[in-house]
C-alpha cells in the first residue's frame, strides 16, 4: 500500500517536472545577444582573430586559470600516488 | 624499456618535430585552432616518444623530473602573474592591456575576415605560452612518475 502510494506520488512529480522541462523554450536561439557581442567585439577588444581563443583566454580567462589549476592538482595527485616508499614502509592493503 | 635501434633512431629523429609543431600550435593559438592545452599536449607527445623508446635511467639523465616539475610550476605562476599584471595596470584581473597598445603582441587587428598577424592579441599569446609550458611539464611529469616504477629485465 505504502509502496504503491509512494510510486504514484513519484510518477506525478516526475510528470510535472517532465512537463516543465519539455515545455521550456530551448529550440530556436531566442537570445543571441551574448554570441553577437563576442563575434562583434572579439577583434577590437581581445584583438584575436580566433574568436574561440578570445573567449577562452580573454572573456573567460578566469575559467582557464581554473582549468590550469585542475591540471596542476591532477599532477599532484598522481605524484602522491606514485611516491617513493620510505625504507621499511609497506603498501597498505584493505 | 630499451627498444630496437630502428625505434630509437626514429624517435630521436621525430621528437624535435613534435616539439616544434607543439610550439607552433601554442604560439598561433590566437590565429588558428589550438592553443596552450593542445600545443602542450603535442609537446608532451615528443617527450613520450623518447620515454617509450629508451630505458628510464638513460632518458632521465637529460629529461629530468625536477626540470619538468619546475616547468609546470613556472607555467601556472606565469599565468597568475600575467593576471595580476593586468590587475595593477588596468584595474581588472587578466585585463588585456597589451592588445592594440603597439608594443609586444600589440598590433591592431582589422575587423572582418583577414589572415591575421602573429604579433597581435595582447595578453592571449602570453597566457597560451604559460598554459603550454604548464601542460608540457605536467603531462611529462605524469609519464615519468608512471614509468619510474617499471621493472627492467635484461634480455
Amino acid at each position: 500500500m505504502r509502496t504503491a502510494l509512494f510510486t504514484a506520488i513519484l510518477l506525478i512529480l516526475l510528470a510535472g517536472f517532465l512537463q516543465v522541462a519539455v515545455g521550456l523554450p530551448f529550440g530556436k536561439p531566442a537570445r543571441t545577444d551574448m554570441d553577437d557581442y563576442f563575434l562583434a567585439h572579439a577583434q577590437d577588444q581581445a584583438a584575436a582573430n580566433n574568436v574561440v581563443t578570445s573567449v577562452v583566454f580573454d572573456f573567460r580567462g578566469f575559467d582557464t586559470l581554473g582549468e590550469a589549476t585542475v591540471l596542476f592538482t591532477a599532477v599532484l595527485g598522481v605524484g602522491m600516488m606514485f611516491r617513493k616508499l620510505k625504507p621499511g614502509e609497506e603498501y597498505e592493503h584493505d | 624499456m630499451n627498444m630496437t635501434k630502428i625505434v630509437r633512431t626514429t624517435a630521436d629523429l621525430f621528437y624535435p618535430f613534435c616539439l616544434v609543431f607543439g610550439l607552433y600550435v601554442v604560439l598561433h593559438g590566437h590565429l588558428t585552432p589550438g592553443g596552450g592545452f593542445q600545443g602542450g599536449a603535442v609537446m608532451a607527445t615528443g617527450a613520450a616518444l623518447l620515454l617509450v623508446s629508451r630505458r628510464y635511467e638513460d632518458i632521465t639523465r637529460s629529461l629530468r623530473q625536477n626540470t619538468m616539475k619546475l616547468c609546470e610550476a613556472v607555467g601556472l605562476l606565469m599565468f597568475i602573474t600575467a593576471g595580476l599584471a593586468g590587475l595593477f595596470a588596468g584595474g581588472a584581473f587578466l585585463y588585456n592591456g597589451l592588445a592594440g597598445a603597439g608594443g609586444l603582441f600589440g598590433e591592431p587587428v582589422a575587423f572582418g575576415a583577414n589572415p591575421g598577424v602573429l604579433n597581435t592579441a595582447g595578453l592571449i599569446p602570453v597566457l597560451n605560452l604559460a598554459v603550454g609550458i604548464e601542460v608540457l611539464g605536467g603531462l611529462t611529469v605524469i609519464l615519468l612518475y608512471m614509468l619510474s616504477g617499471v621493472k627492467e629485465t635484461e634480455p
